[in-house]
């Protein structure tokens, strides 16, 4: 169902999955993919850094990339829960999400570190 | 392998040593108790760690109950968020349990592996919910029997929902406060529920039978059926729950049990270490546990002067008391117990309890009124002129002063149905003024007058401040009122506006009019671009994006620079989003007047996408849920229908009833209005949701009394508009705006208004808030009779704001962004709503 194909391959940092061309994210929009079977939201802030989370929030299940985000905080979309993106901590009191290590490709693929590494 | 740290602290070389205050319990007298501390300075006298097995941050615990009930979102009920703790430097191990202490190293050891040395030490671990030795409640391996709950923690609520999710029949066992309170909850989810109670009275550590006969009343009127005597013998049911047996044999089935039978104080950690524990650790007047001065403990695992208290009002009390103490503020500070008298509404019922619920001494009076047809109950003791015990069910008013006359001792009136009835004698309004000082205004947070009186006093000058300040009213949130009433008084008429409540969106510190001349005059177009001109140091904030992208459309129509990461999700896609992340599709049906035609191809779509749910909806049109965002551009397509603007705070709908060409009351043509209305101002941007109704005689079958406006055909060929009608969350009558001749005015003073309203109203401020906020009259003055001058204006920008109309569904064939319509939960199999 997901257009994400994934393949992976090691560096010195670790397992870093390739997920998809930078130029999928619209700025300050998130996508979701999948990842050596987890669901990861990334998200391309304004500033133009990059954060990955889980894409599920620990909530309801909510979709964070559907979230809306400034350069601190995602909003769930479903009961308005606030997580730190760098952290995954939920000022507003829900579980914390999961962070996960990303960063982007000589050739403009985003790669996110996920599992072992 | 351990090591103790000590935690040295960054000293300055000129100030004292700081303590290390360790903490055990993340609860709510623990943590109360820390902010006492640090109110008294404490921040420089100790290093302080807290480690609680909770994986949270503090909660208001009370609130579980609305939670579970449905009432309360979880995220509300938090009082102390992890950021608290960071900011406040206190070093929280959350989700961490403590195991041990070891007195004579002074240190705590914890189930991860962590030990940490301590000068002071803090116990407060409060309570666990009990659980009777019934057969078949635990598995062999120790844990609890799938569907068997305990109701202490958020983590319980969390469990406790899901289950009722997929089950029919619940059973409670236990009927205090806490049972009753899960019964109700349950019940709230639809749930079929038996409250078992091994007494003959409900509440009956409050109540006497009489009062707990009319509480019970009241519980099974809600549909609960309560079973008194019965003893469970046993759960039945090997890995899931099936059902309950009594010692009379009886049998309920059940696929969930929830056991609130009691609370037992969780104290073993201080007997391993050696202090004195009876039913709690036994602690001194300055709640020091009695064999240790370096150990002090707070809250329900305490057990002071032979009292163990399982409500929240004594433990303020002695977190006050205690901080005076570790602090050195004032090392006299002594604990007394305290006098409980509870407010409580228990399964809907008001109740009030204090002291004896029936007379001990042959000399003790009673008065004693009962109505049990009205659910209304009111007792009183009174020994040697004192009252000693009270109990109010049903009727409350009297419960201020009756608390007081109970804390104080107050000489009591002579006639004393005066303390049951207000008889038009005394005045019982205990006011501002009168209120004692130390009177509890806020039960859920324990803040008394006192402390409001000095946060004013202090310099908090708005009543959201002085809130925020000392949280009164941020629990059930019933005594705001005082509160403000008391802040009015304590400030002496000079309370100041709260300027953040003025705001428009909290980044930008300016109101709806001074933001939008900003606008107009730096001619900012886009989001960002007000955050960089406008937002203090131009930060960006996900907060207050939606607010400003409906007010950029509504200021420049066409020429405002869209952004989509400043809309909400719903108007990035055009649809309303569901919870297991599908979103539902309303076409619109203009006036709800649809053709066959419409119907079938909307039965086509239902098929062809598999659509869960086909609903008509209370808005006279057609719902399709459970829709998957990649299929929205297809359903679009083939629907052929323009969006009916169900997801977005917008113009909704017009409902409209038969009226003038089918009716026999017909008086005006009621489904052409409609259509042309809704036609006219479809999508229309808006400070929140427009619903509006046109009816055909003053039967008034489409409900436009009660909608944001509402226009009624009258005998003589007129219209009467009406606006800031209300019968969603708030029910509220519209006010008469005007009676006109033709349908051509009711369009006409429509548009005049809803422009009025968009450019004026804050946001999501519904029409029922915005008129009676400004007064009809002021309004009528505007719209209607010119006496701003700006009516050409307003005609003239809503005019220009229909020109910029464009269906958004026609966005499916054209995406705004790279996968606008890509799912984002790539892994879920959807849809997760029920197929019918
Ligand atoms: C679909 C519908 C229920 C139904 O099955 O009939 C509905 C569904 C929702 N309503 Fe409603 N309301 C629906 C008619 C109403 C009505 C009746 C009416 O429109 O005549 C009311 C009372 C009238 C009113 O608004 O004053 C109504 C008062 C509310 C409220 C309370 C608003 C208030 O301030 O009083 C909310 C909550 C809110 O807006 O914050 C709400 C919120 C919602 C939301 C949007 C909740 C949400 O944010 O997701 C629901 C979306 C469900 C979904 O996932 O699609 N809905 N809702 C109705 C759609 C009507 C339509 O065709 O557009
Ligand atoms: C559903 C519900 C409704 C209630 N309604 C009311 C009401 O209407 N009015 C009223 O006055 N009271 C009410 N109460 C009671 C009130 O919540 C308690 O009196 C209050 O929470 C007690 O505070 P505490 O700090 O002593 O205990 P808690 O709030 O239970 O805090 C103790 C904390 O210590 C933690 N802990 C325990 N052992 C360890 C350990 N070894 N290591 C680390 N952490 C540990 C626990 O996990 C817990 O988080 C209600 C309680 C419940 C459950
Ligand atoms: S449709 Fe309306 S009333 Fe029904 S659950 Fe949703 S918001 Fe509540
Ligand atoms: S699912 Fe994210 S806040 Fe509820």
């Amino acid at each position: 169902m997901n257009p994400t194909t994934e393949t992976t391959h090691t560096s010195p940092d670790g397992v870093f999955h390739r997920l998809g061309p930078l130029s999928e994210i619209p700025i300050g929009e998130a996508r979701a993919y999948a990842a050596a079977g987890q669901q990861i939201a990334v998200f391309r802030l304004r500033s133009g850094r990059l954060q990955a989370t889980d894409a599920s929030c620990p909530h309801a299940g909510g979709p964070l990339a559907d979230g809306q985000t400034d350069e601190t905080i995602v909003i769930c979309p479903l009961h308005s829960n606030t997580f730190d993106l760098a952290t995954g901590t939920s000022p507003s009191g829900a579980p914390p999400l999961t962070c996960y290590p990303i960063r982007v490709s000589d050739d403009g693929i985003i790669e996110v570190a996920v599992g072992q590494y | 392998m351990t090591t103790i740290t000590s935690m040295p602290a960054q000293r300055q070389p000129t100030e004292p040593p700081r303590q290390h205050l360790v903490v055990i319990g993340n609860g709510m007298a623990g943590v109360r108790t820390i902010e006492e501390i640090l109110t008294r300075g404490g921040a420089s006298l100790f290093d302080i760690t807290v480690f609680g097995d909770e994986p949270y941050g503090n909660y208001n615990r009370i609130l579980l109950s609305n939670v579970l009930a449905g009432i309360e979102d979880e995220k509300e009920i938090f009082l102390n968020p992890l950021d608290w703790y960071r900011s406040n430097g206190i070093r929280l191990h959350a989700g961490v349990r403590v195991t041990r202490i070891d007195r004579y190293a002074k240190a705590v050891f914890a189930a991860d592996g962590t030990a940490v040395g301590y000068d002071k030490l803090m116990i407060a671990t409060g309570s666990r919910a009990f659980i009777p030795p019934i057969d078949g409640v635990y598995q062999p391996d120790g844990g609890l029997t799938p569907g068997v709950f305990a109701f202490r923690t958020l983590d319980d609520c969390r469990q406790m929902i899901a289950a009722a999710r997929g089950h029919r029949a619940a059973v409670v066992i236990g009927g205090g406060l806490l049972g009753l309170e899960a019964a109700r909850g349950l019940q709230n989810h639809g749930l079929d529920v038996h409250l078992l109670h091994a007494a003959p009275t409900l509440m009956n550590a409050q109540l006497d039978a009489e009062a707990g006969q009319i509480l019970r009343r009241g519980v099974e009127a809600l549909g609960i059926t309560v079973h008194t005597l019965a003893m469970t013998t046993a759960v039945l049911g090997d890995d899931a729950v099936v059902g309950v047996t009594l010692a009379d044999g009886t049998h309920i089935p059940a696929d969930m049990v929830v056991i609130a039978a009691g609370i037992r104080p969780n104290s073993e950690l201080g007997a391993h270490a050696g202090l004195d524990v009876e039913r709690a650790i036994v602690v001194d007047d300055q709640m020091r546990a009695v064999d240790d001065p370096d150990i002090y403990v707070v809250g329900e695992c305490a057990q002071h002067r032979g009292e163990v208290y399982g409500l929240v009002a004594p433990l303020w009390e002695q977190a006050i008391v205690l901080a005076d103490h570790v602090t050195g503020t004032n090392p006299a500070a002594t604990y007394h117990g305290s006098k409980i008298a509870t407010k409580l509404k228990v399964a809907g019922v008001d109740v009030t309890s204090m002291g004896l619920k029936e007379p001990e001494h042959a000399d003790d009076e009673i008065v004693r009124f009962v109505e049990p047809k009205h659910g209304v109950y009111k007792s009183i003791v009174i020994r040697d002129g004192k009252l000693v015990g009270a109990t109010l069910l049903g009727d409350v008013r009297k419960a201020a002063f009756l608390i007081q006359a109970f804390d104080r001792g107050l000489p009591l009136p002579e006639a004393r149905l005066e303390m049951l009835f207000d008889l038009g004698t005394p005045p019982e309004a205990v006011g501002a003024a009168e209120l004692a000082d130390d009177t509890q205004v806020c039960n859920c947070n324990g803040v008394t007058k006192a402390s409001l009186v000095a946060c004013v006093t202090s310099g908090q000058k708005t009543v959201s401040g002085v809130m925020a300040t000392t949280r009164a009213g941020k629990g059930c949130g019933s005594c705001k009122t005082l509160v403000a009433q008391i802040v009015e008084w304590a400030a002496g008429g000079a309370v100041e506006r709260d300027e953040s409540a003025d705001w428009y969106v909290p980044a930008i510190p300016m109101d709806k009019p001074t933001l939008i001349t900003a606008l107009r005059e730096r001619e900012l177009r886009s989001v960002s671009a007000v955050f960089d001109a406008l937002a203090p140091g131009g930060q960006e904030d996900a907060g207050s994006k939606m607010a400003l992208t409906s007010l950029l459309r509504t200021v420049w129509g066409r020429d405002y620079i869209d952004e989509r990461d400043a809309r909400f999700i719903n108007d990035r896609v055009h649809a309303n989003i569901q919870k297991d992340g599908t979103f539902s599709v309303v076409p619109q049906i203009a006036g709800g007047v649809t053709t066959p035609a419409q119907l079938r191809r909307i039965a086509d779509v239902a098929d062809k996408y598999n659509i869960p749910m086909v609903k008509i909806t209370g808005g006279q049109r057609i719902d399709l849920l459970g829709v998957r965002k990649e299929d929205l551009p297809k359903v679009w397509s083939d629907l052929d229908m323009p969006s009916g603007y169900a997801y977005g705070k917008s113009f909704r709908t017009v409902k409209t009833c038969v009226g003038l060409e089918f009716c026999r009351y017909g008086l005006g043509d009621s489904t052409a209005l409609g259509i042309a209305i809704e036609k006219r101002f479809q999508g229309l941007e808006s400070p929140a949701k427009l619903k509006l109704a046109v009816t055909g005689c003053p039967r008034n079958c489409a409900e436009a009394l009660v909608k944001d406006l509402g226009a009624v055909a009258i005998e003589g060929g007129q219209w009467q508009i009406y606006v800031g009608g209300a019968a969603g969350a708030h029910v509220r009558k519209g006010d008469l705006l005007a009676t006109v001749d033709t349908p051509e005015q009711v369009i006409t003073l429509t548009g005049r208004f809803l422009q009025y309203y968009r450019e004026n109203a804050k946001w999501l401020e519904r029409t029922y808030s915005f008129v009676p906020r400004l007064g009809i009259d002021k309004i009528r003055a505007i719209v209607v009779g010119d006496s701003d001058g700006i009516a050409a204006d307003l005609d003239a920008r809503m005019q220009q704001a229909i020109d910029a109309y464009t269906d958004p569904w026609l966005e499916g064939r054209d995406p705004a962004t790279p996968g606008q319509f890509q799912t984002s939960l790539p892994l879920v199999e959807l849809p997760k709503v029920p197929m019918r």
